[in-house]
């Protein structure tokens, strides 16, 4: 019965593979490539090089931007959370800028930054910075008023309240809002990379459409980016499950 | 003894040989052990033990949410295999649906009915737990009691033949909790089920049940069965009473002075 | 803070944003990049020349389609998924691997299949918005009170009726979370789709206004057009919050 059950999901995946390729072996002029093609594909693009390249390229790409809009994004949020005047002057402003689609900024960052790595960390830097700071400043003010009491009727400095209180409190939601930033990042630096650079998973797939339909590595390029989307998932959601955040995770 | 007069009225609920343990290889938890129980039609039960002893996993047993490792548990001649509308369990106020309001909880296990029946229904019950006005409030909008009653109203309008009541009254402030047993007791009166309550509170099983089941601590074996032979409404300072309340004290091993 | 204040302070600091934006312009002597009032001329340009009510309109066509049509599948599935542990379980993997391909990554696989055309972009909406709002719902049908779903058995609901009265309500609250990031999504998609495979709509408008003559006082008024739609979408939904019947799922403390 165990057993049984752990095969199912193996045999879903066989399933799905087995139906494509079915689907595309009946057609005869079949533009899109077979599972095997894909693994082939993938293969042609370790042996010459680019494989290597073009992940490191991406990654490259999504470290700088997502870790430098991290590490300005969480102090600001919470400065702007634990001073309230800042977060009343400047919230009209993030909620304006906040739903303009990062991508939105491509034709700027070009101008700005050419077409490279500079234009794509730019891209990924916004998208993630925005969501970031926002959480941080709700976060502070959703901190329990009794927690921050406790903190001053210890008589913590207000230095000391920051670093005992506020951020051990904060940090559940930081952490959840980190992981849906590198998702966005993720998401932003594929599109980057289609429109604003000449590496990278994402110039690979509109690269090998465009010189001869090869898609068997745009397919090659997708799942690529679904293999390692899915590795930084997995790390962010490792980070949640740590223990001395798991209070909040905790139901009621 | 008080079984010689039992025999002759019907059993309601026999409980023979339950045991439960929770976990298996190397980690199990003996939860409940060898508990043998007997409940008369429209009795008033009150299984009485120390937090986390199992006496809500044997409700659970009973309820047909949990199956026991061993043992059978007979309702009305037949053994229980799930839960049963006939059978309501009563959780604390938190079991009210929060996305209905007092009516639409009220009525929520009316679905079989006409529509005309079912107002009907609700009306009377609004009016049985004293919610007049409130029909339509969300229980955001209602107070810890009020909850309480708009669950137990919940479980009577759908007329059921038992009811299962987990330290229902365990949220709330003390005064409010007198006023729910109160009531309790005087739908219990007015509509005869036979009412199983699992409490930690020594002064509160003596002051609602027929028979008190004290239990032990982990694993839970029933240690005594205490008869409470005080006609209602009952004087809590009564000689009777007070006596009733520190024999329980001492079997459960506590001194009465702090 | 005294009141005065919570006028005040944000307009001093937008003030003082547009005016640093203004004098940089200025100080670095470019020819490319706008001033505010450049930006605002465009904008007014936009409005009158009739283009920008067309482009709106399909921008939000394609994101109405696909993402009324995740919500629609989305949902259901969801619950079925977090009813069933098993089916959980065998799909997993499938959509684990699925979820974080950006949905751009799907463009040159849907421009294949429907062309330069409408189907297109709304293809690549829905797949966007689909995955949040099924792992949203799951994750509200786990997270549903084991003591609401025990109620709902006790009354002797079929498994239909407490999916429909009892899990889906509980669930809620977490399913319009989920309907929001996907909309934000979905929003952030239909950008990018329209800059690489559409001809029209508010990306296009875009991307369109540089590569035709480099207008970047258009590029920067249809961003604020796009930041404010995604604005008002965002509001528009949060409206859902406010129901009574849901308030009980949004309290904060």
């Amino acid at each position: 019965m165990r057993a049984w059950a752990k095969a199912l999901p193996w045999a879903f995946v066989a399933l799905l593979i087995l139906t494509w390729q079915m689907a595309i072996s009946h057609q005869p002029a079949a533009i899109l490539p077979t599972p095997w093609a894909v693994v082939l594909g993938i293969q042609e693009l370790a042996v010459k090089g680019l494989l290597l390249k073009y992940v490191v390229a991406s990654l490259f790409r999504v470290t700088w931007g997502y870790v430098l809009a991290a590490v300005l994004a969480i102090p600001f949020g919470l400065f702007l959370g634990w001073h309230r005047r800042g977060q009343v002057a400047l919230n009209p402003l993030l909620q304006i800028l906040r739903p303009i689609s990062a991508l939105a900024w491509i034709p700027l960052a070009i101008l700005w930054f050419g077409v490279g790595d500079l234009a794509s960390i730019f891209l990924i830097f916004l998208a993630s910075f925005l969501p970031i700071t926002v959480t941080a400043m709700n976060a502070v003010g959703s901190i329990s008023s009794n927690h921050l009491n406790v903190g001053r009727n210890f008589g913590l400095s207000e230095t000391q309240l920051v670093l005992k209180v506020l951020f051990p409190a904060v940090m559940p939601q930081l952490v959840v809002s980190l992981r849906i930033a590198l998702g966005i990042a993720w998401l932003v630096v594929v599109a980057a990379e289609m429109i604003a650079a000449t590496s990278g998973l994402g110039f690979l797939i509109v690269d090998a459409r465009n010189a001869g339909n090869r898609y068997d590595l745009v397919v090659a390029g997708m799942v690529l980016i679904g293999l390692i989307g899915l590795l930084l998932d997995i790390m962010m959601r490792k980070l949640e499950h740590l223990s001395f955040l798991r209070w909040a995770h905790r139901e009621e | 003894m008080a079984g010689m007069v039992q025999t002759t009225v019907r059993s309601k609920l026999s409980l023979t040989g339950l045991n439960m343990t929770f976990g298996h290889g190397n980690e199990v938890v003996d939860v409940l052990e060898n508990i043998d129980l007997e409940v008369r039609e429209g009795e008033f039960i009150c299984l009485l033990g120390p937090s986390g002893c199992g006496k809500s996993t044997l409700l659970n047993i009973v309820g047909g949410f949990l199956k026991p490792s061993s043992g059978e548990v007979v309702i009305d001649g037949e053994p229980v295999r799930g839960p049963d509308p006939r059978r309501i369990f009563v959780f604390q106020e938190r079991g009210v649906f929060p996305w209905l309001t007092v009516e639409g909880n009220i009525g929520f296990g009316l679905f079989r009915l006409s529509r005309q029946e079912k107002a009907r229904r609700i009306a009377h019950y609004v009016e049985l737990v004293g919610l007049q006005g409130f029909e339509r409030a969300y229980p955001h909008e209602l107070s810890g009691g009020m909850k309480q009653r708009v669950e137990v109203a919940r479980a009577l309008a759908v007329n059921p033949d038992m009811l299962f009541l987990d330290e229902p009254f365990g949220a709330l402030d003390s005064i409010t909790r007198l006023e729910m047993r109160r009531e309790l007791l005087r739908i219990w009166r007015a509509e005869r089920k036979t009412i199983l309550f699992v409490t930690h509170d020594i002064e509160e099983s003596v002051q609602l049940a027929d028979r008190v089941v004290v239990m032990s601590t982990r694993p839970a074996r029933i240690r005594n069965i205490m008869e409470i032979n005080i006609p209602h409404p009952r004087d809590i300072s009564s000689r009777r009473y007070l006596d009733l309340r520190d024999s329980i004290f001492e079997q459960i091993g506590l001194a009465h002075k702090i | 803070m005294k009141r005065w204040e919570a006028y005040t302070l944000p307009l001093l600091a937008t003030v003082a944003l547009l005016l640093l934006w203004h004098w940089s312009v200025i100080w670095t002597h470019t020819s490319v990049f706008p001033r505010p009032v450049d930006v605002q001329r465009g904008v007014i340009e936009l409005f009158s020349k009739g283009l920008l009510w067309g482009y709106t309109r399909d921008s939000l066509y394609r994101v109405g389609v696909g993402y009324g049509a995740a919500v629609l599948l989305g949902i259901p599935m969801g619950l079925v998924l977090g009813w069933y542990p098993t089916a959980a379980q065998t799909t997993n993997p499938v959509i684990q691997i699925l979820r974080p391909i950006s949905p751009l990554a799907w463009i040159p696989v849907s421009v294949l299949w429907f062309g330069v055309t409408d189907a297109a972009a709304i293809f690549l909406i829905f797949l966007a918005s689909l995955f949040p709002i099924v792992l949203a719902t799951m994750d509200g049908v786990h997270g549903a009170p084991g003591m609401f779903v025990d109620a709902g058995r006790n009354f002797g609901l079929s498994t239909p009726a407490l999916l429909s009265r009892v899990v889906f309500p509980a669930a809620l609250p977490r399913i319009i979370i989920g309907l929001r990031i996907a909309l934000g999504v979905a929003w952030l998609v239909v950008v990018a789709a329209e800059m690489i495979a559409v001809d029209s709509g508010l990306g296009y408008l875009i991307i369109d206004s540089r590569n035709a003559g480099k207008r970047y006082h258009l590029v920067i008024a249809g961003m604020l057009l796009i930041g404010v739609i995604g604005l008002c979408l965002d509001t528009g939904i949060r409206q859902l919050e406010k129901f009574k019947f849901l308030r009980w799922g949004f309290y904060h403390e």
